[in-house]
């Protein structure tokens, strides 16, 4: 057997086996029994190195031929399946107390197994289109029965089909590159396309309309999924080019551009979220801000910068997890999501009430809770680098932290002597307070995340050194 | 005669590029869109073996195959966003635009990427005019036709500097997904919510 075939064939399979299913229950047991086992095995089964197991020995090679090119997930990529299956995991645990199990597991299943292919393809210029295939996908989770697709969802499939065009082409031109560096003009060219690219996958400044309307239509839980997924894929993808060209890597214009692009998106998405009057939407700038610190911490360049844009992700899926499922909670008991609309609501449902505030919170960089430590050493290293850069970043989280307040503000104002009480299920109830120890216990302890943190720069070959 | 054909091929992507701006019945959209992929084969087949540039005209008419159906389930509806003169005028000018600006882009395309001029105006022609329509509409049927037609554009002038099979059938998966996409989003709208 393969590593692609176990990381990327088996679960494609198992999702188009999952489609067919009707039970939810059955659904959302086999999905997680299975992802949890692909994390598990990707953090203990080496790749390309025989094991003997009572008595049968297999050896897991590290590549698969399709059409003529390479899929290949090698012993350093293990880590980076982990983070992937152990996340869609805990993606898909809640499922099952929204009752949402058979309309995400199935296309989630599809979309994680395409997108960790788009990492596995070799030439790895290749994979835009396949991350186009699992946008393709992730249509139908997007758009809910009786209800004509919305202005986001449209945005959302045009923004991220033109990211194809720019990024083939400019895998095209970097070839020329490799085998004529000192050629300024197609260096210029390759740059161009690849920003435009990149900035149409990532939602980078000003193409990030998408995600707020998208969040506001959508079920928020759905949408938090993918806005963690997709990012994320994404992000390691923009690495793998730095990985590999190093006139890129070493580009003046690149920590500019990383500085200006991120700083952008956290001062815009902050201070518009400080504004918003939808809860959907503050989380939707709320995911556009963190972007921004991931290309905040990659433009502080070398090692520190790779590690801190690592330590951003788990308190990001953390807190992005916990927002989503109180948002779904809360969607289920009122007719929308506006702050008009769940006025008073936190004095029935406090635990949902509680997770959306602190994960607000936690991705604002509140001291003690998870985001903390990392948004930290970002503004650390930007201080270093420039104080108005650091300056304008801090007011983008005061924004989100803005947004926090008024939540809390709409939430818990309740007419006088409105009766408290707890109508979370006990599962509701369960996940939530785990979501929320893991955000205070990580806040306090960062270093718990550290074997994850250690081991992910390993895929890098010349960043992670 | 090649070089004239491809002339003539590219006038069939003109007047069906154009007409796909103009256009407010389906039917007739479909049709356009289909000449429009019989222009792309050509052009696709100047860099391509001809058993491989088919793909993009069977991969195109499937689509438009895809498309048809669904709105044939989805049922009629008017869908005129804007005044006759309105609509009209401005599109005129704007494709008119995109002509000359493409043409003009054409020129040092040409001999960047090795093409002939037909075939390089085709490609960077399509890609105007389907931003163009992208542009101009909020209707998830013309929104599919957009990017359809931008990314015919694109597979014209990325045949001539890659040919490997895996893109081709991942571009074909796209195009198909693309359709399919479209017709979910015109037939969501009818599903009994469950």
């Amino acid at each position: 057997m393969s590593a692609p075939f176990l990381w990327i064939f088996l679960p494609l399979i198992l999702a188009g086996l999952l489609l067919f299913l009707n039970n939810q229950k059955v659904i959302f047991v086999v999905a997680c029994l299975f992802t949890l086992f692909l994390s598990i095995a990707a953090w203990l089964l080496p790749v390309d190195t025989a094991l003997t197991i009572g008595g049968l020995t297999f050896k897991l090679a590290p590549s698969f031929e399709i059409l003529g090119r390479n899929l290949t997930l090698t012993s350093a990529n293990r880590s980076f399946l982990a983070l992937i299956y152990g996340s869609a995991f805990f993606w898909f645990v809640p499922t099952a107390s929204l009752q949402i199990a058979r309309r995400l597991i199935p296309l989630g299943l599809a979309i994680t197994s395409l997108l960790v292919a788009a990492l596995a393809v070799e030439p790895f210029l290749y994979a835009a289109l396949i991350i186009e295939v699992a946008v393709l996908l992730s249509i139908p989770l997007l758009t809910s029965p009786g209800q004509k697709p919305g202005k986001g969802i449209i945005r959302y499939l045009i923004f991220q089909t033109l990211a194809v065009p720019f990024i083939l082409f400019s895998g095209w031109l970097l070839t020329g590159i490799g085998a004529n560096p000192g050629n300024l003009v197609n260096v210029q060219q390759a740059a161009i396309f690849l920003g435009l690219g990149f900035a149409f996958l990532l939602a980078i400044f000003p193409f990030y309309t998408w995600i707020p309307l998208l969040a506001e239509e959508a079920h928020p839980y759905l949408v938090g999924f993918l806005l963690w997924m997709l990012p994320t894929v994404t992000l390691f993808y923009g690495l793998g080019f730095l990985d590999s060209y190093s006139w890129l890597r070493d580009a003046s214009f690149l920590g500019t551009f990383l500085t200006l692009a991120g700083a952008l998106m956290v001062v815009t998405g902050g201070l518009l979220a400080a504004f918003q009057r939808h809860l959907g939407r503050i989380m939707g700038y709320a995911i556009i801000v963190e972007t921004g610190f991931s290309l905040l911490a990659l433009s502080l360049g070398s090692l520190t910068g790779l590690n801190i844009f690592l330590l951003l992700l788990i308190p990001r899926t953390i807190s992005l997890c916990i927002w989503a499922l109180t948002l779904s909670i809360l969607r289920g008991q009122a007719p929308g999501l506006s702050l008009k609309d769940v006025k008073g609501l936190g004095h029935v449902w406090p635990f949902a009430t509680s997770g959306l505030v602190v994960a607000n919170l936690a991705l604002a960089g509140m001291p003690l809770l998870a985001g903390f430590p990392a948004h930290q050493a970002v503004w650390e290293g930007l201080a270093r680098n420039s104080l108005s850069v650091a300056f304008w970043v801090l007011l983008g989280s005061l924004g989100l932290f803005a947004s926090a307040v008024r939540v809390l503000a709409a939430l818990t104002a309740a007419p006088e002597r409105t009766p408290w009480g707890t109508r979370e299920t006990r599962t509701q109830r369960f996940l939530l307070v785990i979501g929320l120890l893991g955000l205070f216990l990580l806040g306090l302890f960062p270093q718990w995340a550290l074997p994850l943190w250690t081991k992910l720069p390993a895929i890098f070959v010349h960043l992670g050194q | 005669m090649i070089a004239a054909l491809n002339w003539v091929m590219l006038l069939l992507a003109i007047s069906a590029g154009t007409g796909l701006l103009f256009s407010q019945d389906w039917r007739w959209s479909l049709g356009l869109l289909a000449v429009q992929y019989l222009a792309v084969f050509w052009m696709v087949q100047a860099h391509w073996p001809v058993s491989m540039a088919a793909t993009k005209l069977v991969t195109g008419w499937m689509a438009c195959a895809i498309l048809g159906i669904a709105q044939l389930n989805a049922g009629e509806e008017g869908k005129t966003e804007n005044t006759w003169l309105q609509g009209r005028l401005f599109n005129i000018f704007a494709a008119g635009m995109v002509l000359a600006a493409t043409f003009a882009l054409s020129l040092r395309v040409e001999t960047w990427l090795g093409l002939s001029l037909p075939v390089a105006w085709g490609g960077l022609l399509l890609i105007g005019l389907g931003l163009l329509h992208l542009g101009i509409t909020s209707d998830s049927f013309q929104v599919i036709i957009g990017l359809l037609t931008v990314l015919a554009g694109f597979e014209i002038l990325y045949a001539a500097v890659e040919s490997s099979a895996l893109v081709a059938a991942l571009l074909a998966v796209v195009n198909l997904g693309l359709a399919l996409a479209g017709a979910y989003f015109m037939n969501v709208a009818q599903e009994k919510t469950s």
